[in-house]
């Protein structure tokens, strides 16, 4: 077990993280996230509470659709990164990090508009289950039957919140159920052929393999959304958000660094810390995150580069423990994402 | 196995010919690491001072530094462990990292044996 965010969980369970990521790959893995945070925002001024605290826009989609964001600071860094599901006009469900919890709800709170209420969601715990087989497994395991519903959508089903999304690139579910519940949908779940139960360590490598930040690593309160390489999160028609005039700047005058993906093309593994160098051997940024793609059995990471190194095909250096090791800048996403389309089919 | 040391760091040696310490880590090291994905080994000729690491194994959640308990030259590489790491949990036969001529083999004399070893892992796990 280690402990994360102040939580002990399994980092692998019995067969290993390599099996357990391919596993995930290929059937369905069954993640515990019930360290994370889950919120409601309700009331007439819910929407407008989450075009003040994120740089997204929620009054032009429909009810259902979930969306992938991040709470600026006045600074334009970024207090955590979370998504928010708009279940009607007056009702917000929100996902959070669980080491930033405290931090965020203390964050959303100060922020909280008299006509909106926010009620933090202690006693659920969140289940995900992610891998091609998931649709068929919910159906067959819960008799949920999710057919119809498109990628980054929920649904409150059998007393369960169910979204279809994740943190690896494949079709799969989060599922928030209330405690006195868990066990018993974790147990059903997990009888199935197709699941086997994955721990943090491949949900890292999972997320590595398809270039998602990971909060407190890949983004912080220092990087903005742009140089973070998030601009799709950005809304196009309102600047009235916590931190849009760094944002903004950033996004119409470019900045100094960008997040990429690196490949290392030489032999060796290479890890969060390690100094990215030009072929002269000068810094010209650092990794973030990094391991081993257990999908390209290569080593993969992100990091921050200066502007002029961020091209793809860049060749460039990673030192590990004094050694530089040839790499090259790489898109964020290392593997293709076998997410459904986001389209909702006609009724 | 009586001519097998071991270390605090999970390191095991096998004495040949009186001053070679063939080198590599213990069941209990390679399971705390996981899926083993690549080893950085040494180059051979390298001259390699007791308490320094000589050698990184690279699991898929961290990298563990091999330390060497003895000084002396490496005069032996298992470069068969770069196309396949896991061979390190087959044998010794097939799992030894490297090979280190001592300059002192009588530094060999602090380090544990198979039934210390043994009850050395019963105060760490």
């Amino acid at each position: 077990m280690g402990e994360f965010a102040g939580y002990d969980m399994p980092l692998y369970y019995k067969e290993g993280v390599l099996k357990e990521h391919e596993w995930t790959r290929s059937h369905a893995g069954l993640f515990d996230v019930s360290h994370m945070g889950q919120v409601m925002v309700t009331g007439k001024g819910a929407l407008g509470f989450w075009h003040k605290v994120t740089p997204g826009a929620y009054d032009k989609i429909p009810d259902g659709r979930a969306k992938y964001s991040v709470l600026p600071n006045a600074q334009g860094g970024i207090v955590d990164d979370l998504i928010v599901t708009r279940l009607g006009p007056e009702k917000f469900f929100s996902v959070i990090n669980a080491g930033c919890k405290d931090k965020d709800i203390a964050w959303l709170k100060t922020h909280l508009p008299s006509d909106a209420e926010m009620d933090v969601w202690t006693g659920r715990s969140l289940i995900a289950l992610q891998g091609p087989d998931s649709e068929n497994v919910l159906r067959e395991a819960l008799g949920l039957e999710t057919a119809d519903m498109p990628y980054m959508w929920a649904m409150e089903m059998q007393g369960l919140m169910v979204s279809r999304l994740g943190y690896t690139g494949e079709d799969g579910f989060e599922i928030s159920i209330p405690d006195d519940r868990a066990a018993a949908v974790w147990d059903k779940l997990l009888a199935h052929s197709s699941v086997k139960p994955v721990g943090l360590a491949a949900r890292d490598s999972l997320r590595l393999e398809m270039g998602y930040p990971l909060y407190g690593h890949d983004i912080d309160d220092k990087t903005s959304p742009v140089e973070a390489g998030l601009q799709w999160i950005i809304a196009r028609d309102h600047d009235d958000y916590i931190g849009a005039e760094t944002i903004l700047s950033h996004l119409h005058n470019g900045t100094q660094r960008h997040r990429v993906g690196i490949l290392l093309t030489g032999k060796g593994i290479a890890r969060e810390g390690s100094e990215l160098r030009d072929l002269q051997d000068r810094k010209i940024g650092i990794m973030t995150s990094g391991g081993f793609s257990p999908t390209l059995k290569k080593s993969i990471g992100q990091g921050y580069v200066e502007s002029g190194f961020a091209e793809t095909g860049q060749k460039i250096f990673v030192n590990v423990r004094g050694n530089n090791i040839e790499a090259e800048i790489a898109g964020l996403s290392f593997v293709t994402a076998k997410t459904k389309s986001m389209k909702k089919k006609a009724a | 196995m009586p001519d097998m040391k071991y270390t605090q760091d999970h390191e095991w040696l096998k004495i040949e010919d009186g001053n070679v310490a063939v080198i590599g880590i213990t069941d209990y090291a390679q399971n705390a690491l996981g899926d083993l994905v690549y080893v950085e080994l040494p180059k051979m000729g390298r001259q390699v001072k007791k308490g320094e690491h000589f050698a990184v194994v690279e699991s898929v959640k961290t990298a563990a530094e091999v330390y060497t308990p003895v000084t002396g030259e490496v005069i032996g590489v298992n470069d068969n462990l770069s196309g396949d790491p896991e061979l390190m949990k087959k044998s010794i036969e097939e799992g030894w990292i490297a090979k280190i001529k001592m300059n002192n083999p009588d530094e060999i004399s602090g380090l544990m044996d198979k039934a210390a070893y043994d009850d050395f892992l019963k105060t760490v796990s």
